[in-house]
């Protein structure tokens, strides 16, 4: 079964780290949200994950599965809301490590990116072009293509930004859903509450963990106060890291 | 003066008039929709760069083997891929973007042509490298060009799904797929070939127009990549033939014919196209209620 092992990770870009000397370990099957002030190393940490982004010292472990077996819905995505596709075409390339280069979409699978549709709420859409689409909208398509995926592990970047409440509460359903399935599931959020309600284990990043473990442990208020002190900004006179030296 | 006098006499008569359309019509074919993906991917003017890129290859073949197709199209393409991967292995490997270091690669090749053009030939025969001859297209020439065209058409349709996909969603693609930056190195391939087929016929500068100006035309008139596609290919074999009846007839330089009639195309789009000025200008009157 698929698991992260993180052996003092170290990430970060141009020699500053957005953070540093993460241990621990995401076992199979884990629901984790990952919370934290602004710049406090949450997305990194997913690009780390998603191996988009090389740690600077230290090793991430995936095992139990390829990488191909991951999803990732990035915070910002880097699409070209401009390019003259429609959200079918967007979506259908959740299908990629199935269809590739040369395989044919046929019926059944045009009848999957319909059920993935109505499931975000965007039934009706296919034949809509992504220029078109509102911000909330967009969202709610790349969601459809992570469901397309099937993946045993799927990253979400703050995945509820811009959509409306409905579908906010349609969407926690549907990770609902994935963590019955014994999928792996790492969100990055900023809604304590849902985190609360729906999310059995969080990491709180401050350039650091913070603290890592059972959410209402974790979300202590001298936890989120330690949290909320972290300094932001990069020191570039900063003295070099001597973590763990001898 | 009749219309067939006007329209076909100058085809029906001449040989290297005949030349010249298939040439110029059959690189159209093939160069537009490499042109098409070049726009979307928002590297326009990376095209024109390439076309620079190409000089000095094909001036060391000229150094050594004069005004021979053959070896100044290997030298050519020879030197636009080196441009392409430096250019693409210093945007990969440091801070610098793929714009700024083609850019620089391609002054630094550019001007390193023109001192060894100038080292052995004539002005007239920088003319010719800068400018191209297409009514001196010769078998060999044809030959080149066909290859080209095939060649494109064979690797646009084995990696086209993936050329879109790296083009519209790349970190998505690098997620799915470890093919994304093969598919890349093989796009600026295609381009640097239909570059150098076009060379042939209208030298470096121009060839690119041949590329752009029918792409930059069709994306006015189709939403769809496809139909795109084949617009631009239309636009591209129009503009080769009315060009060269301007230059025919009124005693033009043939190359300027053809990009300046592509020219015409683009601006007529710009502005009467159902995406052009006019019909994002006029209000609707009546809108749906959903």
């Amino acid at each position: 079964m698929p698991s992260f092992r993180l052996r003092n990770v170290t990430l970060g870009y141009d020699g500053h780290p957005a953070i540093h000397h993460v241990e621990g370990e995401i076992t199979s099957g884990s629901l984790l949200a990952i919370v934290g002030p602004n710049g406090a190393g949450k997305s990194t940490l997913i690009k780390g994950l998603m191996g988009v982004l090389t740690p600077m010292s230290g090793q991430i472990e995936l095992s139990g599965c390829e990488i191909h077996d991951v999803a990732y819905l990035p915070q910002a995505s880097d699409l070209d809301r401009n390019f003259p596709a429609s959200v079918e075409d967007l979506v259908t390339l959740g299908l990629w490590q199935w269809r590739g280069y040369f395989g044919s979409i046929g019926k059944l699978d045009r009848a999957r990116i319909g059920k993935a549709l109505m499931a975000v709420g965007l039934d009706g859409f296919q034949s809509r072009q992504i220029g078109t689409l509102s911000g909330g909208q967009l969202q709610r398509a790349l969601f459809a293509r992570v469901l397309l995926q099937d993946a045993k592990v799927i990253l979400l970047d703050e995945p509820f930004t811009a959509i409306d409440n409905k579908t906010v509460g349609d969407l926690i359903a549907l990770i609902q859903r994935w963590h019955s399935e014994e999928r792996t599931i790492i969100t990055v959020l900023h809604d304590m509450e849902i985190v609360r309600a729906y999310f059995p284990e969080t990491v709180l990043l401050a350039r650091e963990p913070v603290a890592w473990g059972e959410t209402a442990q974790v979300l202590k208020a001298e936890n989120l106060l330690k949290a909320r002190a972290m300094n932001e900004a990069w020191d570039e006179d900063a003295p070099w890291c001597g973590h763990g030296a001898k | 003066m009749t219309l067939y006098e006007f329209f076909l006499a100058p085809f029906t008569d001449y040989a290297f008039m005949r030349r010249a359309l298939v040439g110029a019509s059959v690189l159209s074919i093939s160069a537009c929709p490499v042109g098409v993906i070049l726009m979307l991917r928002r590297m326009s003017l990376s095209g024109d760069a390439m076309a620079h890129a190409i000089l000095p290859g094909a001036a060391i073949a000229f150094l050594f083997s004069g005004l021979a197709i053959l070896p100044m199209t290997i030298g050519g393409l020879a030197a636009g891929l080196i441009v392409a991967l430096l250019a693409g292995a210093v945007s990969r490997l440091t801070i610098q973007r793929e714009d700024a270091s083609l850019t620089a690669f391609y002054l630094i090749s550019l001007a390193l042509g023109v001192l060894l053009v100038s080292i052995k030939g004539t002005s007239v025969d920088l003319m010719h490298v800068l400018f191209g001859t297409v009514l001196a297209l010769n078998d060999q020439a044809l030959l080149v060009i066909g290859s080209i065209s095939t060649v494109t058409f064979l690797m646009l349709a084995t990696i086209w799904r993936g050329l879109l996909a790296e083009c519209f969603d790349p970190v998505f693609f690098r997620s799915v797929s470890t093919s994304g930056s093969f598919v890349h190195l093989l796009f600026l391939v295609l381009v640097v070939l239909n570059l150098v087929g076009g060379f042939q016929a209208l030298g470096t500068l121009l060839a690119v127009g041949l590329m752009m100006l029918p792409s930059a035309a069709a994306r006015f008139w189709f939403r769809d990549i496809e139909p795109m596609c084949v617009a631009a290919a239309v636009i591209g074999a129009a503009s080769s033939y009315i060009g060269l009846l301007v230059s025919y007839h009124w005693s033009l330089a043939s190359g300027p014919s053809i990009i300046l009639t592509a020219g015409a195309f683009y601006l007529v789009s710009v502005v009467i196209s159902p995406r052009g000025l006019f019909a994002a200008r006029a209000t609707p009157k009546r809108h749906r209620t959903a």
